[in-house]
């Protein structure tokens, strides 16, 4: 299959690309939000962490 | 010995509850007024032409009945749990289940057979034919139960929760299409002049089998509504 | 072996073992993703009836699969948790739900996208689709409930027992919408059902569905991780390890 066939999917690129790029979006929204989860309660965290410190000194 | 006095218990509970809904009746009628409206809408956002009509008529009845039962739900166990009467009985080392299903039966003895008995009236209003009033009977008869059932685990899991009818509304009617699916399609089948045995013995067995363990679901919600 | 299971379910010891596995989990989807969708969009021929157009089964159907497959891991992991009281495992329920409502919603959207130039509607009514909204309605009801309690153990332990009743309903509810669609015969009863397929294009839908079950690994490690920070945040070894 050359490049241009494979941009056209047949006929139905609309179809077939929207289809393949709604699901990239999902997967790569899913590990962008499980990975800014955990960093935004680490930090958080690290934060609670350091005001603690302060308020024992 | 154990069993005859859960049973008398949760007889007297099924007793109680008809007793204090008698002194409330307008609260028991809301629900059958609301069936009542409901199901005038669809004419009116329709057509008043009763042949037509007569096709989406058990569906009509069926989603309208579902509706009007889950209206009635969200209070079932409020007032027991406010005032510390559902902690008493989960403590109490009764089955809990029980006396549960006591009140889920009252609730459904208050609102689900009126709505069945309203239900003929309702369905010739739509154009429902004679003949079908059978099976709408039978089918509302055994889904109402169900879906009181249902109500009553959807209950336990909310009570408490802030405008909790429509969280419950949302967890119930996905678990009761089946129901939906089954009853009005009997009812449809009875219009054409099959018959409607197969999903009336589905919705039986779908009863059956909520009725042995939903009491179960129900005790470990409302024990966890409660524990907290 | 009780002592090594808690010792793997006290918090710590699962967030450094989690954070070790995600890569695990992660490189093998990346790869089995990419090479499944260059597979399915080069490699496998076009079918003879629907042309290009059914290589969006190589996303649709492994979203299926794995919509089912989280919220039985889901309704699992949920039971376990209110069982034997380990609160890693509700945990882990609460950190599925999303991941098995996004493959849900793709499903959905995928088998919906496929349906328009195949069968000229953008929404069908046939028995998987059907199922799948209703399934996404579970989710939604699971996520809700879960946000509607401010303790932490009612809401861990009241979506359990949803969860559980769910998943009881589930097969119901396909057998109840499969039987629906075959009474009123729409035009083309088996939509998306084809009779019988060249192995050809097989390799590539099972390639995916092994990539999105090892994407499902590595989310769910990550998404666990999160959780626990989120359950721990008083806890004494958060505060050594950070």
């Amino acid at each position: 299959m050359d490049l241009q066939n494979f941009l056209n999917m047949g006929g139905y690129a609309g179809y077939v690309w929207t289809a393949y790029g709604l699901t990239s979006l999902v997967l790569v929204l899913n590990w962008w939000s499980a990975r800014r989860r955990e960093s935004e309660e680490l930090t958080s965290a690290r934060r609670r962490m350091s005001i603690e410190k302060e308020n024992r000194t | 010995m154990r069993r005859a006095a859960t049973l008398h218990a949760a007889r007297l509970v099924f007793r109680r509850d008809l007793t204090l809904a008698w002194r409330r009746w307008d609260e028991v009628a809301q629900p059958l007024i609301f069936y009542a409206v409901v199901t005038t809408l669809f004419p009116l956002a329709t057509t008043p032409d009763l042949a037509q009509l007569r096709t989406i008529s058990g569906g009509v009845v069926w989603v309208a009945a579902l509706l009007s039962s889950l209206l009635a739900l969200e209070s079932l166990f409020r007032s027991d749990v406010e005032d510390g009467t559902m902690e008493q009985w989960v403590l109490s080392g009764q089955p809990v289940g029980w006396l549960l299903l006591a009140k889920v039966a009252a609730h459904w003895v208050l609102t689900g057979l009126p709505l069945v008995v309203m239900s003929p009236i309702v369905g010739t209003a739509l154009g429902l034919p004679f003949d079908a009033w059978g099976t709408l009977i039978v089918s509302l008869l055994l889904g109402t139960a169900t879906l009181s059932i249902l109500g009553g685990i959807g209950a336990a899991l909310t009570v408490g929760v802030r405008r909790g009818s429509v969280l419950l509304s949302l967890l119930v009617l996905p678990l009761a299409m089946p129901l939906l699916i089954f009853g009005s399609r009997a009812v449809g089948m009875a219009m054409d002049g099959d018959s409607p045995a197969g999903p009336l013995q589905l919705l039986a067995a779908i009863f059956f089998l909520v009725l042995s363990l939903g009491p179960l679901a129900m005790s470990a919600a409302i024990r966890i509504s409660v524990e907290s | 072996m009780w002592t090594w299971f808690h010792k793997f379910a006290s918090p710590p010891h699962a967030y450094r073992l989690l954070g070790t596995l995600a890569p695990w989990f992660g490189w093998p989807a990346l790869a089995l993703i990419l090479l499944a969708a260059w597979w399915g969009l080069v490699e496998a021929p076009a079918d003879y009836q629907q042309g290009d157009a059914f290589r969006i089964l190589y996303v649709h159907a492994p979203s299926a699969w794995m919509s089912m497959f989280t919220y039985v891991v889901m309704a699992v992991a949920a039971a376990i948790g209110l069982i034997w009281r380990i609160k890693l495992a509700h945990a882990a329920a609460a950190a599925a739900a999303p991941i098995g409502a996004s493959f849900t919603f793709l499903a959905l959207a995928t088998g919906s996208i496929w349906g328009k130039p195949m069968w000229g509607t953008w929404w069908v009514w046939d028995a998987r689709l059907t199922s799948e909204l209703i399934l996404l309605f579970l989710y939604l009801g699971y996520m809700a409930l879960r946000s509607s309690f401010d303790d932490p153990q009612r809401a861990d332990r009241a979506s359990a027992v949803l969860a559980i009743v769910g998943v009881i309903n589930v097969p119901i509810i396909h057998y109840s919408v499969e039987w629906w669609t075959t009474l009123h015969q729409p035009a083309s009863v088996t939509k998306f059902d084809r009779p019988s397929i060249d192995i050809s294009m097989l390799i590539p839908l099972f390639i995916m569905i092994a990539g999105f079950q090892f994407y499902f690994g590595w989310a769910i490690c990550r998404r666990l991780r999160g959780e626990i920070l989120r359950r721990e945040r008083n806890a004494t070894w958060l505060k050594e390890a950070s």
